[in-house]
């Protein structure tokens, strides 16, 4: 789950990491009252889940409250890489000497914790790890340990930093290591983590992404989830503890299973169809939840096929069928629909939508191919 | 004859009161795997299938009673970690765990836990192992695969049943399938299991079932270059994922640009693995 800006950085404000003052709004009126508290010299800032807000227009520097005003008026109407701004965020603007990259994220190769800075703040570091990769310091944390106290030295001491931010430098590291470790963070950046002209280390941008797993034991983070940026179906499906991810095909699928959800969507594609989405409905699926997957499924216009495939496991295939009944019952449909039904009782589980009006399939090629074809108004039951 | 699990295997289940602990028990039971006690902290002294396996409160005490040397996990995600710790700290030198959703930062300080103590975990969010005709520690159907010299490792679950039952079809066997799980950070690797079939004299052939997401696959290919002298054909689920999403598993995501199926069938291509389109496939290339 990706935190915006403004949460992250009060998140890493509670760390004790200087941040700018400043507030969120969600109108103009809003963003100039903050403005007026801030002094009148303020940036306002969009509050989407994407980057290169920048490069669109999605944060701009005001001079004065009115002009605070009209440009949250104006960055509040647009729309980033497709998102709608409904928030912006007023800062008191920082003058800004130099731009430093500090960040914390998951080395799967190394399972552990790293992190990463950079004297080339301010650009996406996956940037400067593609063209300056030297400018990049990595250091990895001992999970059991967690971050010492010369690892943070070490880094200042790596990116150049002036030996007089060195205990600042550090007291930010750590308190970005401790709002990593307690919110369950995948990645904690700020990015940049700026030297004012009043030699001052200021955080003025800030992005956290959590552990979707972990958000259990965070009750009051998991609050803070956006559920403006996703489709609804996605929405609709975390509900019924359905994996789902909407795509831009034709074909629906519901598999049980997320590596044979997405060899049926390779599949599909491999004989030139296009899937719809990705939908696992995971284990020992019940009825409501098939007849809640098939709703969502249907409920894109695009969706011109559907392709059940099941392969009976912990998953049992009458159970499946009698769901697929139930939810056919509910949800009225002329879309067409191939099911394949293999493994355990999926004898039982044929015989049950035998009486339903579906085509069937024995292998997983021959589902695919048989669901284009429907698709395309060719396959008859 | 096969790799991690086999006939001297004694098995103990975590959470073996729980549903899915006590219906996949049955099942491990009834395929003929020796599961000699189970743990539920609470439920101690109790007896659970008709009298067929002891509940005890502990690994510890389990462990004494019945000298069990191998754990099978189905613990809910939130104690799953703890668990990991109590079958470590009573020295079981093999565990494998079903359990699927345990947060990311918990598994990176188990591995790094269990590393230091030099004991195998398999999993998390796995299927289990099975040696077919010997011994089924997890949730893999036992009647798609019949004993057999292919070796099958995966990230994947019911993917991988598709597979053994694609061989099964052809009348191929398995000596043992691995399922390492779909967590980002997992016990086993591929390359641990490729090495353990390289060593394993009833392995002739391997098949690798990898998905997007990481660098394990590529590691691999490496591994195969270097050391492998069997067979290897493989598998990857995910060419049609869309960038910057979680496909069902944790782990199966496509991370700034790393991690994808394209560069994972090459990287294994390059070394002379056999890739397979789809799924049934597979048992045509090793046929």
């Amino acid at each position: 789950m990706k935190l915006h800006e403004y949460q992250s950085k009060q998140i890493f404000s509670h760390y004790g990491i200087p941040i700018p003052s400043g507030r969120v709004a969600a109108n103009a009126a809003d963003a100039k009252q903050i403005a007026e508290e801030l002094g009148g010299h303020v940036v306002i800032k969009s509050q989407v889940l994407v980057g290169g807000r920048g490069k669109a227009g999605g944060i701009r520097l005001a001079k004065s409250p009115q002009e605070a005003e009209d440009l949250a008026t104006q960055i509040l109407g647009i729309k980033i890489k497709g998102l709608p701004v409904r928030k912006v965020l007023v800062d008191e603007a920082a003058s800004i000497e130099t731009e430093i990259y500090l960040g914390i994220t998951n080395d799967r190769a190394e399972r552990k914790p790293v992190m990463m800075a950079s004297s080339a703040g301010g650009v996406e570091i996956e940037q400067v790890a593609k063209e300056t990769p030297d400018k990049i310091v990595k250091v990895h944390i001992d999970p059991l340990l967690g971050l010492r106290d010369y690892q943070a030295r070490d880094i200042a001491a790596g990116i150049d930093l002036p030996r007089e931010h060195w205990q600042t430098f550090s007291q930010i590291g750590r308190g970005l290591w401790r709002a990593y470790l307690r919110s369950d963070a995948t990645l904690a950046e700020i990015n940049p983590l700026v030297i004012t002209s009043q030699n001052r280390l200021l955080a003025v941008d800030g992005k956290m992404v959590l552990d979707d797993n972990a958000l259990f034991r965070h009750p009051d983070l998991a609050e803070m989830r956006d559920v403006d940026v996703e489709p609804k179906a996605e929405t609709e499906a975390r509900k019924y503890n359905l994996s789902f991810i909407k795509l831009d095909g034709y074909i629906g699928c519901m598999v049980n299973g997320a590596g044979l959800a997405m060899a049926t969507m390779d599949i599909i594609k491999l004989h030139g169809g296009k899937p719809a989405n990705f939908l696992d409905i995971g284990g020992g699926a019940s009825s409501e939840k098939v007849a809640a997957a098939l709703r969502i499924i249907l409920s894109d216009s695009n969706v011109k096929a559907v392709l059940f495939n099941i392969f009976g496991g912990i998953t049992r295939g009458d159970e499946v069928a009698r769901g697929i009944l139930a939810a056919l019952q509910e949800v009225k449909t002329d879309v067409p629909m191939v099911t394949r039904l293999v493994g355990t009782n999926a004898e039982e589980g044929r015989q049950i939508l035998s009486e339903a009006n579906m085509i069937t399939a024995e292998t997983l090629v021959d589902a695919a191919k048989k669901a284009i074809r429907a698709a395309q108004g060719g396959e008859q039951v | 004859m096969s790799i991690l699990v086999d006939k001297n295997t004694r098995l103990l289940v975590q959470g073996i009161t729980g549903n899915e602990g006590l219906f996949h028990t049955q099942h491990m039971l009834a395929y003929g795997t020796n599961v000699v006690a189970g743990v539920t902290p609470g439920k101690g002294g109790g007896w659970v299938l008709e009298g067929k396996v002891p509940v005890f409160d502990s690994v510890r005490i389990a462990h004494e009673a019945t000298g069990v040397n191998t754990s099978v996990i189905f613990v809910p995600s939130r104690f799953a970690a703890d668990a990991i710790y109590e079958a470590a700290d009573t020295g079981i030198q093999l565990i494998v765990c079903i359990t699927e959703g345990i947060p990311v930062q918990d598994m990176m300080r188990v591995r790094n836990y269990l590393d230091q103590k030099g004991i195998r975990l398999v999993g998390p969010n796995c299927p289990g192992v099975l040696t077919p005709g010997e011994a089924k520690v997890g949730i893999i159907p036992g009647d798609i695969s019949i004993p057999g010299n292919i070796g099958v490792v995966s990230r994947s679950g019911t993917l991988t049943y598709e597979v053994l039952y694609a061989l099964k079809l052809v009348g191929l066997g398995t000596s043992t399938c691995v399922g390492i799980g779909g967590d980002p950070i997992n016990g086993t690797s591929f390359i641990d299991v490729l090495g353990m079939f390289e060593a394993d004299p009833y392995t002739d052939k391997i098949i690798l079932i990898g998905e997007i997401g990481g660098t394990d696959e590529e590691k691999a290919a490496e591994y195969i270059a270097d050391h492998l002298t069997k067979p290897v054909a493989a598998f990857i689920a995910g060419q049609t994922a869309p960038p910057g999403k979680r496909m069902g598993h944790a782990g199966a995501i496509v991370e700034s640009g790393s991690g994808t199926a394209a560069d994972k069938i090459k990287a294994l291509q390059d070394v002379g693995v056999q890739v397979a389109s789809h799924p049934e496939e597979i048992a045509e290339l090793l046929a």
